[in-house]
């Protein structure tokens, strides 16, 4: 037995080249998927191929910035090229913000934020959605967080983002559906990641007590912890969850 | 005598020249209320000046597109020149899309124009809000999403991104702002028999009839309805609401 669960896939990855992006990425070619992975930083791309080369994995990286069309384009084109088809699809770049109040954002970084946090999720689903409507059916997943149902202090305009990713995600799993295309958003608690990293360094040991105090399992998740539920709900054992919105977060957002 | 709830108050009313924005600007003047109303139509605003004064209410108009930060700027100069405070913010004006096409057909125009009206608009005028309001000691701010700022439907994926993301924003502000005696709280309207529906109708003639079967109360709703409970948002019986979404949607969204 031992079969891959997405054994002859493609799976896109997009900030594939660090923390969760980096883990889902792994976890694909672990489980058989030809893995594209679109990020900014070469580097580091470059590194991730490798390591899942290392593994016997198959993956390419394409140099990625998702706040310009033409590279947006570009990305789907190479995939098209390479693959001829796109399976399944984790739409997760992000940026984090400075921590401030709302009203102290200007219009610009409001704009940079949204346009990799939200334009560029609607941007790469509407080139996902035709190639796996092609394809007879697929499965998106849209990062989202746990600042996607809540928010904390500092923290308005990264909430807004993220609660706009699940508006996005249930309305077009609601238009999808029929074309056996599934959409869902995973939102997770504290990860161990580069944005965490940044996250503490501007909340400081207060903002790290907080948040673990949130957290009824007292600890933040591996990156690898969310890439398990990234792959179930891109898997068919999820062939009926569409829409939703998946909390993982040890047990964060149940009580105040 | 008859008391009213908000004499000698300055009330903002963005997207007040239709709808459950022009119902709550009229509402707020009943209540005594001074009234800024901030939208794109001039005619249509002078209009609904007029039937203020009719009643006795007083307010202006200034013409504002929410998508333009200069715009924005000037409708609060404006506020503070005229009045020097302001009191309550019905950060309300909306747009939607009346044909139904889906995420992969709109083309970024589309998609920008909603976003920025319904999201960046929305906090563009809490940052001008937040500010007065933080100086003057206090404030209350009421946001329009929608029942689609929870959930989605088929064909409004911007639209329900942008009422999302405007909770999302509207959610973490009042945390922040509930320090300086700044409440924030949004209503997510359901069906309401508004230009927005009226525009969409001619796409789909049965959408009335078939938004009120899925309503518990099986009709639309009225603008009034809307209004009354953002007026109530704004008074002090509403002094412990903090950063909550209030559905009022006559049953429309069971989850």
């Amino acid at each position: 037995m031992n079969t891959k669960r997405f054994q002859d896939k493609v799976a896109l990855v997009t900030g594939g080249n660090s923390g969760l992006g980096r883990a889902v990425a792994l976890a694909f070619a672990r489980e058989g998927a030809k893995v594209v992975i679109a990020a900014r930083r070469e580097k580091e791309g470059a590194d991730v191929v490798n390591d899942i080369v290392n593994q016997g994995g198959e993956a390419h990286f394409v140099k990625t910035d998702l706040t310009i069309r033409g590279d947006i384009e570009n990305l789907f084109a190479d995939i098209k090229h390479r693959h001829g088809k796109l399976d399944v699809a984790f739409n997760n770049a992000a940026v984090w913000p400075d921590m401030k109040p709302a009203g102290d954002y200007t219009v610009e970084e409001f704009d940079a934020v949204i346009n990799v946090n939200v334009k560029a999720v609607f941007h790469c689903m509407k080139y996902e959605l035709p190639m796996m409507i092609e394809a007879g059916g697929g499965a998106i997943v849209n990062c989202a967080s746990i600042s996607g149902w809540g928010g904390l202090e500092g923290t308005s305009l990264y909430t807004a983002s993220k609660h706009a990713v699940i508006g996005l995600t249930r309305a077009a799993a609601v238009e999808f559906g029929r074309k056996n295309i599934r959409i869902n958003a995973i939102c997770p608690g504290e990860v161990e990641t580069p944005m965490l990293a940044r996250k503490l360094a501007q909340g400081g040991q207060a903002r790290k007590q907080e948040l673990l105090e949130k957290t009824p399992l007292g600890r933040f998740a591996k990156p690898e912890e969310i890439a398990g539920s990234v792959l179930f709900l891109c898997s068919d054992a999820a062939s009926y969850i569409t829409a939703k919105s998946m909390v993982v977060a040890g047990g964060r957002g149940i009580r105040v | 005598m008859e008391i009213k709830m908000y004499e000698g108050k300055i009330a903002l009313v963005t997207g007040a020249t239709a709808g459950m924005g022009r119902a709550a600007a009229m509402a707020f003047a009943k209540e005594g209320a001074k009234v800024v109303m901030a939208a794109r139509r001039e005619e249509r605003g002078k209009d609904v000046v007029d039937q203020i004064a009719a009643f006795g209410g007083e307010s202006i108009f200034v013409k504002t597109d929410v998508r333009s930060p200069a715009d924005i700027d000037n409708l609060f100069k404006t506020i503070m020149d005229q009045y020097g405070r302001l009191d309550f913010a019905f950060n309300n004006a909306g747009v939607s899309t009346p044909w139904n096409p889906i995420v992969t057909k709109y083309d970024d125009d589309e998609w920008d124009r909603i976003m920025e009206t319904n999201f960046r608009g929305v906090w563009l005028c809490m940052k001008h809000e937040l500010e007065i309001m933080k100086k003057q000691g206090g404030g209350v701010i009421v946001n329009t999403a929608s029942v689609l700022g929870v959930m989605g439907d088929w064909g409004l994926s911007h639209y329900s991104a942008s009422k999302h993301g405007s909770l999302g924003m509207a959610k973490v502000a009042a945390l922040e702002y509930c320090r300086y005696n700044i409440r924030i709280n949004t209503i997510c309207p359901g069906p309401i028999m508004t230009e927005m529906l009226e525009f969409a109708l001619p796409y789909m003639p049965k959408m009335l009839e078939v938004m009120a079967s899925k309503t518990a109360v099986r009709r639309v709703g009225q603008p009034d309805e809307i209004a009354n409970v953002a007026l109530w948002l704004c008074s002090d019986d509403a002094a412990y609401m903090i950063g909550k979404e209030i559905v009022v949607d006559g049953g429309y969204i069971t989850y």
